[in-house]
């Protein structure tokens, strides 16, 4: 591969109370793929990203950003957090929280100028929400909410996006406008480093795939991971109705119930 | 009114603002109960720097008293972090503790000097005028009221130079801290102001007036308005209007004077619950009895429209058959026969309901949109 890599994970651990959330994960993402992160639930898939973003300490391991250490390279990487994480009903509109995505280059104490007013419109334009920009945020619906995320986050102009479950509770547009724009980044060489839920999906949006399931199982280009074996592994033998790679219009690919009641 | 009132107008005024706009973003952390738990541990520095240094000088006292305040949040954080105890109880184990503490120092060893329960939970607001500060022999006004305008500074001015961060600390810590805005460092300078802001205005004020003006305007605030600036400049006077109704209160009826501005915040809170434009109990109540109406109206449009020219309409169009069909009251019969005709939706004839073109129209659109 002559691609640079830009995130290599190498033997991460991380555990809450000494119950391991994460063990000895090594990941290596090449520059420009577009990477869902699969497993069931409390697989510690968003504790794989926050651990890359240095939110969530990790007990041994290295985390490297094109060859650095995160915290050198911040002003490369995008976050988009989950959308329930935050309080919605916070004083603010659109724009406001689009331009935090550019509170690192304003730096400490200094304000917004009008120049990242544009910028965050022009963020806020690309995912459809020009109109919306004076919208107070909890008027805002949860498609909605989302985009605005994502604005806030292609502000930042960064080289690789880490987004948490981007299409958590989105309607079909919203969905279909956020693959778009996901290709779109993906074109102009980001790469994005996706946690997503649903199966049936994952061949149709992603070139490349990691199964975690507490431990990394498998990653690469979605063709050579996306397998019946895998998911198995996955998903500790319980997918019931896999048909992986047989095109996923008519494949019914789905977690079975009881893999949904698993703690987070 | 006199000299002495004005002061005790203004040092209560300015105790306010600085209150409510620290307080601003304690309501917006979520944090309200804080100030509760900081207000009253703050108690034992007092006590404890009085032991050590046997006078009541205000800068050691809030030196000790803040240090005391931010050691509260440390211990809360401690105990939270052991994942045994939720946060709204580890606040509730902290603080009683360390006030008590206080009480129990107080009650043994200065039982006879000028440090007593009262004074810490209502404040003295009635002697403040008389605690001069004179600068170079020159008397400058009451010591707590220049007392209270520095900490007024301090408190604006780092709300103007780190809004952006105290803005983004508290809406999305996870990104404050992924962009390098250390949101603990930012917690704990916050945390440090309401220390500094209880100390400097419960000499005066007393706890609960501290805690009343840092929750009470902020949390009215809120309910006005959906913008972050508009919200401090709402909660600072929405604080200064309870702290002179109070006193002015206190004074037609004798009473404590911190006790009626605690009141005041407390009644502006009420009156702002029930009358807030968008978010006021008042409009919400008329905005679900308009859609309530509104959807009412709508199915007697389809109710209408299914029956229109089949031979049994002369049954169905009957005002007196929507309390069977609907099992609708008669008098909310009546006020969704009389929402409707007011729309021209429908018309009544021999008390016959007919769809006008408009009601027609109406209803295709909701058959369409179910």
């Amino acid at each position: 591969m002559d691609r640079p890599l830009a995130l290599e994970v190498r033997d991460l651990t991380v555990a809450y109370e000494e119950k391991p959330v994460l063990w000895d994960v090594d990941l290596e993402v090449p520059e420009g793929v577009l990477m869902a992160i699969v497993g069931p639930n409390g697989a510690g898939k968003s504790t794989l990203i926050k651990t890359v973003l240095g939110l969530v300490p990790s007990a041994a391991g290295q985390v490297r950003i094109y060859g650095q250490p995160y915290a050198r390279r911040r002003e490369l990487v995008g976050y988009v957090p989950q959308r329930g994480s935050v309080d919605w009903d916070f004083p603010t509109n659109a724009l406001d929280v689009v331009l935090m995505g550019l509170y690192r280059k304003i730096g400490w104490i200094r304000r917004p100028a009008r120049r990242e007013r544009e910028l965050a419109l022009e963020s806020l334009a690309k995912v459809g929400m020009a109109e919306y920009a004076d919208r107070q945020i909890s008027q805002l619906s949860g498609g909605q909410q989302q985009r605005v995320f994502l604005a806030r986050a292609l502000v930042q102009d960064a080289q690789v996006y880490l987004m948490d479950e981007p299409f958590a509770g989105v309607d079909a547009t919203t969905e279909r406008a956020i693959v778009a724009l996901l290709r779109e980044l993906r074109a102009a060489g980001k790469t994005l480093i996706v946690v997503h839920h649903d199966l049936q999906t994952v061949s149709e949006y992603f070139d490349w795939l990691m199964l975690l399931n507490v431990r990394h199982i498998a990653s690469g280009p979605v063709a050579e991971v996306f397998t019946a074996d895998n998911l198995r592994d996955a998903y500790g033998g319980r997918v019931a109705f896999v048909t992986p790679n047989a095109g996923s219009e008519n494949g019914h690919l789905s977690e079975p119930q009881s893999l949904l009641s698993r703690g987070g | 009114m006199s000299t002495a009132q004005i002061e005790i107008i203004l040092i209560a005024s300015v105790v306010a603002a600085s209150c409510a706009l620290i307080g601003t973003f304690l309501v917006l952390r979520k944090m309200a109960l804080m100030s509760d738990a900081i207000s009253h541990a703050i108690l034992l520095g007092i006590v404890v720097m009085f032991f050590l240094t046997r006078s009541r000088a205000s800068l050691p006292m809030i030196l000790a008293a803040t240090a005391t305040g931010v050691l509260t949040v440390y211990l809360v954080e401690l105990l939270v972090q052991t994942r045994l105890v939720k946060e709204d109880a580890a606040i509730g184990l902290v603080f009683p503790a360390l006030f008590s503490i206080g009480v129990i120092l107080i009650s043994r060893y200065a039982a006879n000097i000028h440090l007593d329960i009262d004074a810490v939970l209502l404040g003295e607001l009635v002697f403040a005028p008389f605690d001069r500060l004179i600068v170079a022999g020159r008397d400058i006004g009451p010591k707590t009221l220049w007392l209270g305008l520095s900490v007024g500074v301090i408190n604006l001015a780092f709300i103007l130079l780190f809004y952006k961060e105290l803005k983004l600390a508290t809406f999305d810590p996870g990104l404050a801290a992924a962009l390098g805005f250390s949101p603990v460092l930012i917690h704990y300078a916050l945390m440090t102001l309401v220390s500094v802001t209880a100390v400097s205005s419960f000499e005066a004020v007393g706890s609960i007036l501290v805690i009343a003006l840092m929750i009470g305007p902020p949390a009215a605030a809120y309910l006005l308005t959906d913008r972050l600036p508009v919200m401090l400049a709402l909660g600072v006077l929405l604080a200064v209007v309870s702290a002179v109704l109070g006193y002015l209160i206190a004074y037609l009826v004798n009473g404590s004077i911190a006790g009626s501005m605690a009141t005041m915040t407390g009644v502006i809170f009420v009156i702002v619950l029930m009358v807030a434009p968008q978010r006021g109990l008042i409009s919400r109540w008329s905005r679900q009895r308009r859609q309530r109406a509104q959807f009412a109206a709508e199915a007697l449009l389809v109710h209408l429209s299914q029956h229109t020219g089949q031979p049994e309409f002369a049954a169905e169009c009957a005002v007196t058959h929507l309390t069977g069909h609907f099992r609708w009251s008669e008098p909310f019969a009546a006020q969704i026969v009389r929402f409707a005709r007011q729309r021209d939706w429908i018309e009544e004839s021999d008390g016959c309901l007919r769809l006008t073109r408009a009601g027609t129209r109406v209803a295709s659109q909701v058959m369409v949109r179910s």
